[in-house]
């Protein structure tokens, strides 16, 4: 087996551990990379099945681009496609940072779906390389009823065993590419051939790293433009993966506090 | 051949807090020259701007809470490389109240470095680590013996300090891979030789990173699949699991354990290759579909006929205990072995281990964070093995309150293997005495008694579905029985013929009998045809609420074609007479509680759903 057989293994046995042991599940889906890695991750768990809904928070604000991907691989892949709407975001916490605020629309969207579906658990394509307080993230990550992620008492997790049952009112983020870094997502990606936004690809010097809202979301300045070369860019730099994401550097715990509010 | 770019060794930093762990993962970040661009710079500004000197351990602590509070709180993983290879590197907090969060880090290691102050020497959690270590099955430890410049580079405190720690080591059985003096503040010892230490000739600690081996492959071991499921998503079933140890392939007879059944592996299935597997190895989360249909779930391990797992529902634990309350004698958790999960009784304590005394006289509880040894006792049969056989099948966790509370390895000295051991299984199904309330029973049991009142035609499946439920609920630690036409006709009914009121009277009998194991706390499954309402209503009426009408559902012309026993033929022929279905009525349930189409289910699909059925409504 090499490297990205086992991190392949590894999520495939977290993906069967949520379907065994949690009954309403849904994936979130951005239609990023890493997101597409965990659609594909979960049809090689299910043998070309997606078993989940997928569930996609709409801000509306998506780049045009990732609207007609999304079409495309509900159409190719049969997916079970769930959307909620973002309420607007003059119903955000206005001490939040403008951008940490447009962010936050995200979580309400969240939790809107959350009470309409009954989800018990959410797959959701983190990983923790990204940013420190992902870093401290399990594979299994309860919530208590407001979306809430208390990082300070955490369950522990070891010997393969998850925490897979919970007292009412809580529910579970699953994190079946918790253990990958970017470049292994990119790496995978070109491996298994799995489809891409163009985003990604440099056009007049400048290329997405990390997909976000279009308007809080800043291009990089690169020549990358095919998967090898994104790779070898990402092997030279030292520029954090989402500082093109402008509400994680507003203040120093801007990120924190969106993610304990459950902000994915 | 390992990949240099992409097999990072996971590594775990552990020591009594304030020991300097924080500070050495910074240190080794900067002399590997893996740090992000502007990272010194920030936290240069940072420590500024707080009005303090610069701070190595800041680099790990990049949760503003913690900052605040001056401890780390979880394990945070952040990559370096050297010229060899790259690193995961976990940082464990030396704190006692997050000793839970170290473990979580420790426990996907493949080497340690254990910290320790050469000015305070070794502390409780010095030891405390150490043995969690070995628990947790990390094979390589080196010993550093920080903050050296603390004590002027001092050849002989050295020497005092990894001699008392060595010790310590060799009375829990562990051996260390190494001891070195240095200063991660100053950075002795850590990329290069310190000049300060002439007299230290060992390995820098990037030198004994460097030598540290990567967990060797399990593809040699006997095999070992847990399985995760059981998936019909298209016309395959496919058993699902990943191999933990060992390798299988198409052609394969393997056993399954606890259950016992054996097949033959008919393919290995996976969606996007290249080529269709004929194989897999350790480490593969696979799927296989088998050449005969048998009913597995999941829970159960595969492996091959010879060297199979162990049989048994009582094993011996070393653990660590995380629960707030105490472990106690008598207690009952959940056990998750594998993938199984089965209720668990702490029958015993044999030793309690304090790290600040070793031995302790007090057998009846294990406190927080400490470490023991106990006698663990399940209703239903376990696949396990020696932890030192099969790590993924000899070890396990305990749960209470939905949390995981404790961790551990399995030994079964003493014990015997039960897999062919049926008298042995039988002993160990606890007698009732008198006085004992339904409720008592209940807890005991950890199920409800019931009648499972099978009806149907003679043919529909009956009594294959109830021989085979009764033998996948006693593997599960139920108390369950059949009671049959032909058991009951040959002792309590024996005076009773074929007449309508004869027949009646046996149902009636059956019905009352049905109500007594209830009552017993058993769940009974009757198999008779029983075709008339009337008469199910009477065993209805002694049971109560406890009684379960399961229609077992085939159309006539099914049962008639698959005339097991020949009775059809017979009656047709006019040979019998009054046959159900033929020359006497059937009335088909109006309201049963349960249908089972055997028309359109195979055995091990109906037994599946029953299985279902019974978990629903009858677990507690």
């Amino acid at each position: 087996m090499n490297h990205l057989d086992e991190l392949e293994a590894e999520s495939i046995y977290v993906f069967r551990e949520a379907y065994a042991k949690l009954k309403n599940v849904a994936i979130l889906w951005s239609i990023g990379k890493d997101s597409n890695v965990v659609l594909w991750l979960a049809k090689k768990a299910f043998f070309g099945h997606v078993p989940f809904p997928v569930l996609f928070i709409d801000t509306e604000k998506e780049f045009p681009q990732v609207y007609e991907f999304r079409d495309q691989r509900i159409k190719d892949w049969g997916l079970n496609y769930v959307q909620e709407q973002c309420p607007p975001v003059e119903e955000m916490d206005p001490t939040l940072p403008p951008a940490a605020r447009l962010a936050a629309r995200k979580t309400y969207g969240l939790k809107n779906a959350l009470a309409k579906h009954g989800y018990n658990g959410l797959v959701a394509g983190i990983r923790r390389d990204e940013e420190a307080i992902r870093a401290k993230e399990r594979y299994f990550s309860p919530r208590d009823d407001s979306g809430a992620w208390d990082l300070r008492d955490q369950p522990p997790e070891f010997f393969n065993q998850y925490m897979t049952t919970f007292p009412p009112g809580v529910h579970v983020r699953v994190h079946p590419i918790l253990h990958w870094t970017e470049v292994d997502i990119w790496r995978y990606t070109k491996r298994e051939g799995i489809p891409l936004v163009d985003l990604y690809f440099a056009k007049n010097g400048k290329r997405y790293r990390s997909l976000g809202e279009e308007e809080i979301t800043h291009p990089i300045a690169s020549d990358a433009a095919t998967i090898d070369d994104i790779i070898a860019e990402l092997e030279r730099t030292r520029i954090p993966e989402r500082s093109g994401r402008a509400m994680d550097h507003e203040a120093e715990d801007s990120f924190e506090r969106l993610r304990a509010a459950g902000y994915m | 051949m390992r990949s240099a770019t992409s097999q990072a060794l996971k590594i775990v930093i552990v020591g009594h807090v304030d020991h300097g762990k924080s500070t050495l993962i910074g240190r080794l970040f900067h002399d590997t020259d893996s740090l992000p661009d502007g990272r010194m710079e920030a936290i240069e500004k940072m420590c500024e701007r707080r009005g303090m000197p610069f701070e190595w351990a800041f680099l790990m602590d990049s949760i503003q809470a913690e900052r605040d509070q001056g401890i780390t709180i979880d394990t945070t993983q952040i990559r370096f490389a050297t010229e060899r290879r790259p690193y995961v590197i976990i940082d464990a907090p030396g704190h006692i109240e997050f000793l839970k969060n170290m473990i979580t880090g420790a426990a996907s290691s493949e080497a340690a470095l254990l910290l320790i102050d050469a000015h305070e020497g070794v502390q409780e959690q010095s030891r405390r680590h150490g043995y969690l270590l070995s628990l947790l099955g990390i094979p390589q430890v080196a010993v550093l013996v920080n903050k050296m410049d603390l004590v002027d580079y001092d050849a002989a405190r050295f020497g005092a300090v990894a001699e008392t720690y060595r010790a310590y080591l060799a009375s829990i059985g562990v051996e260390a891979t190494g001891f070195i003096p240095i200063s991660a503040r100053e950075g002795d010892n850590i990329a290069t030789h310190s000049t300060k230490m002439p007299w230290y000739q060992g390995p820098t600690v990037l030198g004994m990173l460097d030598g540290f081996q990567p967990r060797p492959p399990l593809a040699d071991r006997p095999l070992r699949m847990l399985v995760q499921d059981v998936y019909k998503f298209d016309q395959r079933r496919i058993v699902a699991g990943r191999v933990e140890a060992g390798r299988l392939e198409a052609g394969d007879e393997v056993v399954f354990s606890p259950s016992n059944k054996t097949a033959r592996i008919r393919s290995i299935e996976a969606f996007a290759v290249p080529e269709t597997p004929s194989a897999a190895a350790a480490g593969e989360s696979v799927g296989v579909t088998l050449e005969t249909q048998i009913f597995v779930e999941r829970g159960e391990v595969m492996s091959h006929l010879e060297q199979a797992p162990m049989e048994t529902n009582v094993f011996k634990g070393r653990l660590f205990w995380l629960g707030r309350e105490p472990l106690t004698v008598g207690a009952q958790y959940t056990l998750k072995l594998g993938t199984l999960e089965c209720p668990v009784t702490v029958e015993r304590i044999d030793r309690v281990v304090d790290t600040e005394a070793l031995d302790r006289d007090d057998k009846e509880r294990i406190e927080r964070n400490a470490v023991g040894e106990v006698v663990l006792r399940t209703r239903r049969l376990l696949a396990v093995d020696e932890h030192h056989v099969s790590a993924a099948t000899g070890r396990f966790v305990l749960v209470h309150d939905y949390v995981p509370v404790a961790g551990g390895q399995i030994s079964m000295a003493g014990y015997p293997d039960q897999r062919n051991l049926v008298t042995v299984r039988s002993t160990n199904i606890t007698a009732v005495g008198h006085g004992v309330t339904l409720d008592a029973r209940t807890a005991r049991n950890g199920h409800q008694g019931a009648v499972l009142w099978f009806t149907g035609l003679s043919g529909a499946g009956k009594s294959t579905l109830a021989l085979a439920l009764e033998a996948e609920l006693f593997a599960r630690g139920y108390q369950v029985y059949v009671l049959d036409g032909d058991n009951v006709r040959g002792g309590l009914n024996a005076n009773l013929g074929f007449s309508p009121d004869d027949r009646a009277e046996n149902i009636r009998r059956v019905g009352e009998v049905a109500n007594l194991f209830a009552d017993a706390g058993f769940i009974v499954i009757s198999s008779f045809i029983s075709p008339y309402r009337s008469d199910r209503q009477r065993a209805r009426a002694a049971a109560g609420e406890r009684f379960h009408e399961i229609y077992v559902k085939a159309p006539l012309e099914i049962c008639e074609e698959r005339d097991p026993k020949g009775l059809y033929k017979r009656a047709r022929t006019g040979e019998i007479r009054d046959f159900t279905g033929v020359s006497a009525p059937y009335e088909v349930p109006e309201d049963p509680q349960f249908v089972v189409d055997t028309a359109a289910l195979s055995v091990e699909d109906g037994l599946a759903e029953l299985l279902a059925y019974v978990k629903q409504r009858l677990l507690t």
